[in-house]
């Protein structure tokens, strides 16, 4: 095991949503049981839109703006308040030694550029050659930079100068979950000291949103809370940008850094998903937590995507433990897929620095109200078609 | 007998079986016998009409048959000819069982103008066709959700393989490949596996990923004859070229390969990396962040520049890329600098992206074992800003102990692996 100096330490909170900016606004309309959707803009789809921001405020330069697309931006803003609230922000030695893990989807298009092509293609007397054409001088020469995964990566590198490392993770949720985990194996096992870590989805895309309505996987008509979506189940996709700052114990003590909660476990794994795999994975993993959990003060905090099965095999997980107190984040935030996991994680630190767990937003009252104080976090993280994730936080 | 383990007490971890696929062909036996002759794979494209671009060559892998061709398919196809020949050749596991997580390196993954236009195309609008358009029948079309998540290929590749937990599909973009592999090293150093199967892989050869290398001036645009386009470090290189292929690597704890009585084929001593924070494409002019993760790596390895004894450079041929790069080297190695050799596999198969890290680890893990040095081919024009020994158009015996193999990426990417041919 590894030993107290080595534990992971979550020393700063980086998150944006349609909920607000920063840990306050985030407990404030949790405490509230708030969430903010936008019906129309994207219907039959709600979305849960990003809270306005004045990206000058954590991406000064107008040029670096214009080079992201919003992915990239609130990505890029997210991680500029982690950096903040942990302390470090423009600490150039120990940014030149934090090893950063993004996780980033991507490929957002030039909706009117494609538009375009797809418009003039079918009437072209050579349509390989006219997409040739449109494409070599309607894609913007840096659209493609805007465009890559690993760029949210190195746009942080390039505005807040993170150079200790880069690493970028793929794979909706999965990414997300694996992020924390290697950040945080590495941190326990000495192989890093300070880890910044998350990423960020933009959902008011119709590119992006097209991904998912190719397998039938999104709500339609009115937004509702995730245990309330019938047995079809589908995806309200929301845009938020989260960023950790782990660190070890020793790291942070060193530089008196006040720890919001100690990041204990993180796991991952992949079930084949034929037949009914969700809850086994849940199983198999929390056996490995359970023996530190104490009923009571403990709560977990849900990254149920709302899509069929994969939350009702949560669901059944869930169900084997009604004395503890479940809350689906994704009633108040949407699903972000790949910074949904680290986005759960932030919040779980949060009630746990607020000591208490917010109230449901549920209307089937499958979530239960909790008083006592609150010591430790367990988050799910189940991919909405791939990949299952636990973590546990605890008291700092 | 004593557990093995490094100079910093950590578990050695050494390579037992390799794959590999670029467009010289399938296989390391083929690709080593046409690395070493100083062939070239790369040829005029053919996938798809070149009509009005600046560069029609690739090194595109064209005698893989791929049904509903994607760059998420071939890529897929590729990562798995590539770890078949790896895992066969360590014969770890079980056919269908890997012990050990898997981690790929992949180029992003996104839909296509073919797939676009199916959709479009169903959506049956005349005139203006938007995205609503497309939104409206995307239900129509399951098969390409399970095709376009970012996390498909590495999920069939798990499924595939057998490999253990969640697999990892990365971007480090050019540097993704060595990525991979250092995040198999850590895992085994960490004690959390034995084995771990490592993957570089890119089949992303189409018209808008080469135009979009194109806009950004990347690429060499000499077209004619095309097995000459890629130059690096020669005073008239004028860009990379694009290429596909396949690199994997089957890693293990020095401790469970012996006990299994694997056959050793070289060490993964060490890794290191370095963000820069200068320029979205463009390295920090004064090469900082490229000293900075050659040192590292050869810190990691316990290793001084003096132990050096061969470069597998990232070399892609760019003007930028190889005057950096040249510059790096020179600050590390000082004047033994120009007495190091440090050829470009790119010269011959390209720049296989998201690949290239993990196939040219196990090209230079072949030089190691082999003794002998591929060429830079196509060196005609010595760059005197580049006063180094880039084994010029023939490949040479060299008896090595220790490599390194570069690869920077955009986005601020660098990372160096240190290879040895044994356990020190």
């Amino acid at each position: 095991m590894t030993d107290a100096a080595r534990d992971g330490l979550i020393t700063g909170i980086g998150i944006v949503s349609c909920l607000g900016e920063g840990p306050d606004a985030h407990w404030q309309k949790l405490m509230a049981g708030e969430t903010v959707v936008d019906a129309t803009s994207f219907a039959p789809y709600p979305v849960h839109p990003l809270t306005p921001l004045d990206f000058d405020k954590q991406i000064p330069k107008k040029g670096d703006q214009r080079q992201m697309e919003p992915w990239q931006r609130i990505g890029t803003y997210a991680a500029g308040l982690a950096l903040d609230s942990a302390g470090i922000k423009g600490n150039a030695d120990v940014l030149s030694h934090t090893d950063m893990i993004v996780a980033a989807g991507g490929g957002e298009r030039d909706l009117a550029a494609d538009s375009g092509i797809m418009s003039a293609l079918p009437t072209a007397a050579n349509r390989d050659a006219l997409l040739n054409e449109k494409l070599m001088s309607d894609l913007r020469p840096t659209l493609f930079l805007a465009q890559l995964s690993n760029l949210l990566a190195g746009n942080i590198s390039i505005v807040h100068n993170v150079t200790g490392s880069s690493r970028t993770f793929m794979g909706e949720e999965s990414s997300g979950i694996d992020a924390l985990r290697i950040a945080l194996a590495r941190i326990n096992a000495g192989q890093a000291e300070v880890a910044l870590a998350g990423g960020s989805y933009s959902a008011e895309r119709k590119d992006q949103l097209m991904l998912y309505a190719f397998g039938d996987m999104l709500l339609k008509g009115e937004e509702a809370p995730v245990w309330a979506r019938g047995p079809k189940g589908g995806l309200v996709m929301g845009s938020l940008g989260a960023f950790l700052v782990i660190e070890s114990r020793a790291h942070a003590q060193a530089r008196n850094a006040k720890a919001f909660a100690k990041l204990s476990a993180v796991m991952a794994d992949r079930s084949s998903r034929q037949g009914d795999p969700v809850a086994p994975s849940l199983r198999a993993m929390w056996s490995k937590i359970a023996p530190g959990v104490k009923a009571g003060g403990a709560a977990i905090l849900s990254g149920a995507a709302g899509a069929e099965p994969a939350t009702s095999g949560e669901r059944a997980f869930l169900n084997e433990h009604p004395d503890i107190p479940v809350r689906a984040t994704g009633s108040y935030i949407g699903h972000a897929m790949e910074p949904s996991f680290p986005m759960n994680v932030a919040l779980a630190a949060l009630a746990l620095n607020h000591g208490k767990l917010f109230p449901p937003r549920d209307t089937t009252g499958f979530e239960k109200p909790m008083a006592g104080s609150l010591t430790q976090v367990a988050v799910t993280g189940v991919g909405y078609w791939r990949g299952e994730g636990l973590a546990l936080l605890e008291t700092a | 007998m004593a557990i093995p383990r490094d100079r910093q007490g950590r578990p050695i971890v050494v390579v037992t079986g390799i794959g590999v696929v670029t467009s010289l062909g399938a296989g390391k036996d083929d690709n080593w016998r046409k690395l070493t002759a100083g062939e070239s794979g790369i040829h005029s494209i053919t996938r798809f009409p070149t009509e009005g671009l600046r560069t029609t060559v690739a090194g595109t892998v064209d005698f893989v048959p791929v049904e509903e061709m994607s760059a998420p398919r071939m890529s897929e196809r590729l990562a798995e000819i590539a770890a078949e020949e790896a895992v066969a050749q360590s014969g770890i596991g079980s056919r269908g069982n890997f012990p050990g997580p898997l981690f790929l390196a992949v180029a992003p993954v996104e839909i296509e103008w073919s797939q676009r236009m199916e959709v479009a195309k169903a959506a049956g609008a005349n005139g203006t066709i938007t995205y609503d358009d497309l939104l409206r029948v995307s239900a129509q079309f399951p098969n390409y959700h399970d095709r376009f998540m970012f996390g498909s290929i590495a999920d069939r590749l798990a499924g595939i393989f057998g490999t253990q937990g969640s697999p990892i599909s990365l971007s480090t973009a050019c540097a993704s490949g060595a990525s991979a592999i250092q995040l198999g090293v850590e895992a085994i150093r960490r004690g959390e596996t034995d084995a771990a199967l490592c993957i570089g892989a890119d089949g992303s050869v189409n018209a808008e990923s080469l135009i979009r290398f194109s806009l950004l001036s990347a690429l060499s645009t000499q077209n004619d004859p095309p097995q000459a386009a890629a130059k690096p470090f020669s005073k008239n290189r004028d860009g990379f070229v694009m290429a596909e292929g396949a690199g994997a690597l089957v890693l293990e704890s020095l401790e469970a390969a012996q006990a299994r009585g694997a056959k050793i084929l070289g060490v993964l001593a060490g890794c290191g990396e370095m963000a820069d924070s200068f320029h979205r494409t463009r390295s920090s002019p004064d090469g900082k962040p490229i000293i900075g993760a050659i040192n590292n790596a050869l810190e990691d390895a316990g290793l001084t520049p003096d132990d050096i004894g061969y470069i597998n450079p990232h070399g892609t041929g760019t003007p930028e890329n190889d005057k950096m790069e040249a510059l790096g080297v020179m600050n590390v190695f000082g004047e033994r600098a120009k007495s190091i050799p440090m050829s470009s596999n790119k010269s011959m198969i390209g720049h296989t992206l998201s690949a290239a890290g993990a196939v040219e680890a196990a090209f230079t893990l072949l030089t190691l074992a082999n003794g002998r040095l591929p060429p830079t081919i196509n060196y005609a024009v010595p760059d005197p800003a580049i006063p180094l020994d880039v084994v010029p158009n023939a490949a040479r015996d060299a008896d090595v102990k220790y490599a390194i193999s570069n690869s920077f990426g955009f986005g601020g990417q660098n990372v160096s692996l240190v290879l040895a041919r044994e356990p020190a």
